[in-house]
């Protein structure tokens, strides 16, 4: 379980700094304007966009799927805690974790805009 | 200013903040969310999604360390994961009807009990306590290993730490941070779990509870891949700089000197708030 989540911040990290490289070498313009809260287009807020973006080695679609690995890697442990749970025959555990499953779920997937 | 130098304060901020975090015990996440939007003048709804982005970097990086060695309790982090979860998903949904200014006064009102908590955290250790009915029927008693072997403890109040979590959950929903104060309260006070067994299921808890924040972050626009780079990438390395410090020396007169930093810190969030400076 340790190694999971090693292994999730690691690539996480690895392809923040990726796509950071990418993103720096490419973007000499004035910075962002941070002040002002306009929100992030599309292609860096749907999963299916950032995958796009990540493909096409876009600097800002690297950093935006290695933060997905990162939101995922709780994810992946929660849903091996299904079946450890499983394997005890805990019924009651496995379906806390599910709920808790189901939540992370519908945070990450639903469409909240 | 151009993009690089803006990319390296912002790391060195937070690797600064990452590594204050750690020898806190208040989590990278309530340092870097005030430098950048008192410091910088970056939106608090981007300087938040970019901190709880750190949050699950840092507390995953620390879960991994601790959780062979048997102190986390896992079914009691499930359980109260469902609060964490519900609360976050809230805390997220509420970040949209909430202007600035009134999310800076609620971060400072947290940041200043989160720095007082961690001064006044007593190493206690836990009196024998009777069993508890819903404990003992949610299997949650369990042992943990101490220099004389391994000890068993009961689990208590669990109705008032499910609802203490659910409020962690909400503020770290709407504030981008781990709540560690606040979770670390549930199961020291309300539910009596041995220091060690709390500390280590909150670190357990932190990465999930963040995430389902970020997910919903994340799908509306308020994770910005230029600000979240250097943010995540700085707090980590901060922070596991600040863990081996913290394993090498006694920290009691530098958690002293930081929490004063912190409370400052917090007083000039609440101060912006107020006037409107945000």
């Amino acid at each position: 379980m340790g190694a999971l989540l090693r292994t999730g911040v690691v690539l996480a990290a690895s392809l923040v700094f990726a796509g950071g490289v990418l993103y720096l070498a490419r973007h000499r313009v004035p910075v962002t304007n941070y002040h002002v809260f306009q929100g992030e287009p599309a292609e860096y807020r749907t999963i299916s966009g950032i995958f796009q973006q990540a493909l096409a080695l876009r600097g800002q679609g690297l950093i935006q799927l290695g933060l997905l690995v990162l939101i995922a890697t709780p994810i992946a442990r929660v849903a091996f805690s299904v079946f450890a749970f499983l394997y005890e025959r805990d019924w009651t555990y496995v379906v806390v974790t599910l709920i808790v499953l189901g939540l992370l779920f519908y945070s990450l997937l639903g469409s909240h805009t | 200013m151009g993009t690089l130098e803006f990319t390296l304060i912002v790391w060195l901020g937070a690797l600064l903040a990452g590594f204050l975090g750690a020898l806190t015990g208040l989590g990278g996440g309530v340092i870097i969310v005030p430098l950048l939007a008192l410091v910088l003048g970056v939106d608090i709804h981007y300087a938040i999604g970019a901190a709880l982005v750190s949050v699950i970097a840092t507390s995953s990086g620390a879960a991994a360390a601790y959780v062979k060695e048997g102190y986390s309790n896992i079914r009691v982090g499930m359980f109260l994961e469902i609060a964490t979860t519900l609360g976050a998903l809230l805390g997220a949904a509420l970040v949209l009807y909430l202007r600035a200014p009134t999310i800076a006064i609620i971060f400072g009102v947290v940041l200043i009990y989160s720095a007082y908590a961690s001064l006044t955290r007593t190493h206690h250790e836990v009196k024998e306590q009777s069993p508890d009915r819903i404990a003992t029927w949610l299997r949650m008693d369990s042992s943990y290993p101490t220099p004389h072997g391994f000890e068993s403890y009961h689990v208590r109040g669990v109705p008032l730490g499910f609802a203490l979590m659910f409020v962690a959950g909400v503020l770290s929903g709407l504030l981008g941070i781990g709540s560690g104060a606040v979770k670390v309260l549930a199961m020291d006070k309300a539910m009596k779990l041995p220091f060690k067994v709390s500390t280590t299921t909150s670190n357990f808890m932190i990465g999930v509870t963040a995430a389902a924040g970020a997910g919903i972050y994340l799908s509306r626009g308020y994770i910005d891949p230029g600000l979240a780079m250097p943010v995540m990438l700085g707090v980590l390395g901060g922070s596991l700089i600040g863990a081996k410090i913290l394993v090498e020396t006694k920290v009691r007169v530098l958690r002293m000197v930081f929490s004063a930093v912190i409370a400052f810190l917090a007083i000039q969030m609440i101060y912006s708030g107020i006037t409107g400076r945000l």
